[in-house]
């Protein structure tokens, strides 16, 4: 068992959790995931760290609680226990000086996009970041992008925070303004990430995305994850999880991430349908 | 070396033996085991075993034993089962094999041991296979695996890690154990047993055996670790350097599933065969949505590829209500890798073959979801580098089938992740690790044996190799406290 040491939410709907896991801690580079089960009969999801610390040996993941297993996991509070943890998967982020540096993230992504604007920075980038979220809510991790970063810029689809509009409206500003981004990394949800990579393979900008594929084992041995990027199918554990976003199959990409939907949103039901009953079931305990 | 003859314990005349029918196995009902999980065969019953037993006609220079990869000393025990010590006579197996439920179930022996028997010339061969599946079961229910009084040799006070707890890395924590080294197994998943918990499915070999044959190695001492991938939480050179481990045994699998690169091979609905059984054996996704893991219910699904792999993919997809679920192979059934046994089940059981076909196209609807596959008919030609014919595309045979699953089942490559994180391990150009005859590899105090070495085989030979790496393991330590000394 794997120990939450600390879970809190940050914004509706999405937690972050410390889990203690020294072995990852210490190994642990920008890019990287680990996979968990949330309980005995758990499936297996794969989730980007965040943040980690090797001295005192945790790691930390932000999640978005979507599906049946993140909706779970976002019921566990500090001091509770994961059924398993492994990690570090998949191929570090690869880092170098190219000059301006524009990280765009959307909902989540933010949170794993940090990493990476950190390191980016401290190989000399000038590194700008736009954070993409649906309103201000959802807006997370601002705060410390702020800390590593030469300058953030915000969009929310609905107008309540930043620019009114997506991030790749922010970057059409940017570019206005003059700033010649020599590297895009691209974080969030599929279509945004699709976006981003539409608008920069137009203007020739390389574009680095972090592709979210369903995962069982996440070690290449079962080939769920299996996308194609320029033409050849790739596993995004073992090939990935980080790609040219010019050249990935956003179209094949997006299906394959909804092959189970009908039976997640079962699963999903049956969850639900399980807390309402603990629920009121605790709610007559406390009334006798 | 010359073994010593066993003592006779079968009583019954010489050309009496000749008459006595092989003993079949009682199976669970074909109609009624298609529709569920539990295993199909159900063991011999004491009374057949030891009838089976006496078929053995006690040859002066038994060739069984040659046809077994760990050279279990089948005379012996089979005498002990004449003389009703059924649980003498699972010591006597495991004295060269660690995992006898397990084998007695899944070994080809009609290749093997059975192959060789003597009585096979001219009658069917002693079912040694039924025999060591039922006293391996018979001393798990009788004689608790807790209770075995193993008496180790002392500590050699020397570490060896093992990467991956399927079958060649079992065999060799078995046989080092006892050597009085402390042995850590690894393993990748959140469930010891590789290809045993992930890939064969409950019906062909129940978990709860597995469960116990590992409890087992555990009272004897060995340690094991799961969630733990070597290459990523930890490199060989960190558990070597920093750990304090003396030696690495890399018994990692095959474990890159491979594809047909044909168009639509990425639709959803297109299962690799690792994919497809360890959503249903390790994930338990036949039991969705009590387990949360799902996996597709198809109603036409097809198979492509004839090994046994394929055979426990088509029978799983039966079990989960297919109405039709075919076998899609590109030679005839007599090219078939698969074993006998898994033909003939999965024909019971409903399996449709349609060999001599090759699919070249997966079709989708506008959801990306597979509806059909383009195949074509072939034929066979001249024999290939495998010795087999090869098969060849007839013209103009293309036609088109519904179907609303497929998996492939064509083999697997080697994984990357050891050569990605160890370079100074010498791999070939498929991605296999170079070992020598005993496992060692390029890099000093590691050695490696199973599938990883020799590219996609059985369980009993990865165990085979398993073996004879733990005997160079044991060498290697051996001088090498003799050199530090």
């Amino acid at each position: 068992m794997y120990k939450i040491t600390k879970a809190e939410f940050i914004a509706p709907n999405v937690k972050s959790f410390i889990l203690e896991a020294p072995h990852i801690a210490k190994k642990r580079q920008a890019g990287q995931f680990i996979i968990l089960r949330v309980h005995d009969k758990g499936e297996r999801i794969p989730i980007t760290i965040a943040d980690s610390n090797a001295e005192e040996g945790w790691i930390n993941i932000i999640v978005q609680g979507l599906g049946k297993t993140s909706a779970h996991l976002n019921t566990l509070e500090t001091g509770d226990h994961l059924q398993d943890l492994v990690g570090p998967l998949g191929l570090p982020t690869h880092i170098e000086n190219w000059g301006t540096l524009v990280c765009m993230s959307g909902g989540v992504g933010t949170a794993e996009a940090l990493p990476i604007a950190a390191a980016g920075k401290a190989a000399g980038n000038r590194v700008i970041s736009i954070i993409g979220a649906r309103n201000k809510d959802l807006i997370i991790a601002q705060d410390q992008m702020s800390q590593v970063v030469d300058e953030v810029r915000i969009s929310t689809d609905d107008g309540s925070a930043g620019r009114h509009g997506l991030v790749t409206d922010v970057l059409q500003d940017l570019m206005d303004e003059g700033v010649k981004p020599d590297m895009i990394v691209a974080i969030g949800p599929l279509p945004m990430m699709a976006a981003v990579s539409n608008q920069t393979k137009e203007i020739g900008i390389p574009t680095m995305v972090s592709l979210n594929a369903i995962m069982v084992d996440g070690t290449g041995m079962c080939g769920a994850c299996r996308a194609t990027v320029g033409g050849k199918t790739v596993f995004v554990c073992v090939d990935g999880p980080e790609f040219d976003g010019h050249l990935v199959d956003f179209k094949e990409l997006g299906s394959r991430q909804r092959m189970y939907k009908k039976q997640e949103e079962e699963s999903h039901k049956c969850f639900l349908e399980r807390q309402m009953k603990k629920m009121k079931a605790e709610q007559m305990q406390e009334e006798v | 070396m010359k073994r010593e003859r066993p003592q006779s314990f079968n009583t019954v005349p010489m050309k009496e033996r000749l008459t006595i029918p092989r003993q079949e196995m009682p199976e669970q009902d074909a109609g009624l085991r298609s529709t569920n999980f539990l295993e199909v065969n159900l063991g011999l019953t004491p009374e057949q075993a030891l009838v089976e037993a006496q078929r053995c006609i006690e040859c002066k220079s038994p060739t069984c034993m040659e046809g077994c990869p760990v050279s279990i000393k089948i005379p012996d025990f089979i005498q002990l089962i004449c003389n009703e010590d059924f649980i003498g006579a699972a010591k006597k197996i495991k004295e060269d094999n660690s995992l006898p439920a397990i084998c007695g179930r899944v070994c080809p022996q009609e290749t093997q041991c059975e192959e060789v028997c003597v009585m096979g010339r001219r009658f069917e061969p002693v079912a040694i296979g039924r025999l060591e599946r039922f006293v391996a079961d018979y001393a798990m229910q009788h004689d608790d695996g807790s209770k075995e009084t193993f008496q180790g040799p002392t500590s050699s006070g020397q570490k060896v890690a093992i990467v991956g707890s399927g079958p060649a890395g079992l065999a060799v924590a078995s046989d080092l154990i006892k050597e009085g080294h402390e042995v850590t197994v690894f393993e990748a998943l959140h469930e010891f047993g590789g290809v045993l918990v992930y890939g064969i499915p409950e019906f062909r070999l129940p978990k709860s055996i597995l469960r116990k044959e590992v409890a087992t190695l555990e009272t004897m001492g060995v340690k094991f670790v799961k969630n733990f991938i070597v290459g990523r939480t930890m490199t060989i050179q960190e558990l070597m350097a920093d750990e304090g481990y003396d030696a690495v045994f890399l018994g990692l699998g095959a474990g890159l599933p491979r594809f047909m690169n044909i168009p639509g091979e990425n639709l959803n609905g297109v299962y690799s065969a690792n994919e497809f059984l360890t959503r249903s054996n390790l994930m338990r996704g036949y039991d969705f949505p009590e387990w949360d893991t799902p996996l597709y219910r198809a109603k036409h699904a097809i198979i492509v590829g004839g090994g046994n792999t394929a055979m426990d993919a088509v029978r799983t997809a039966k079990r989960l209500g297919a109405d039709e679920a075919s076998i899609v192979y590109r030679r005839s059934e007599e090219e078939m890798p698969a074993r006998n046994e898994e033909i003939h089940h999965a024909k019971e059981e409903g399996v449709k073959f349609m060999n001599l076909v090759n699919p070249i196209e997966f079709i989708s609807d506008d959801q990306g979801s597979v509806v059909a596959a383009k195949c074509l008919r072939m034929e066979l030609g001249e024999p290939d580098a495998s010795g087999r014919r090869r098969p060849v595309p007839m013209e103009g045979s293309e036609f088109i089938m519904d179907v609303d699953m497929v998996v492939i089942a064509v083999g697997n490559g080697s994984n990357p992740l050891i050569s990605q994180t160890t370079p100074e391990i010498e791999t070939n150009k498929w991605g296999n690790i170079v070992a020598d005859e005993d496992g060692r590899t390029s890099m000093e105090g590691v050695f490696a044996g199973g599938d990883i070495v020799s590219g996609g085989a059985t369980v009993i030979l990865a165990m085979g190799a398993g073996r004879k790496s733990a005997v160079a393991i044991n060498e290697y330590l051996k001088a090498k406290v003799g050199s530090s000394t």
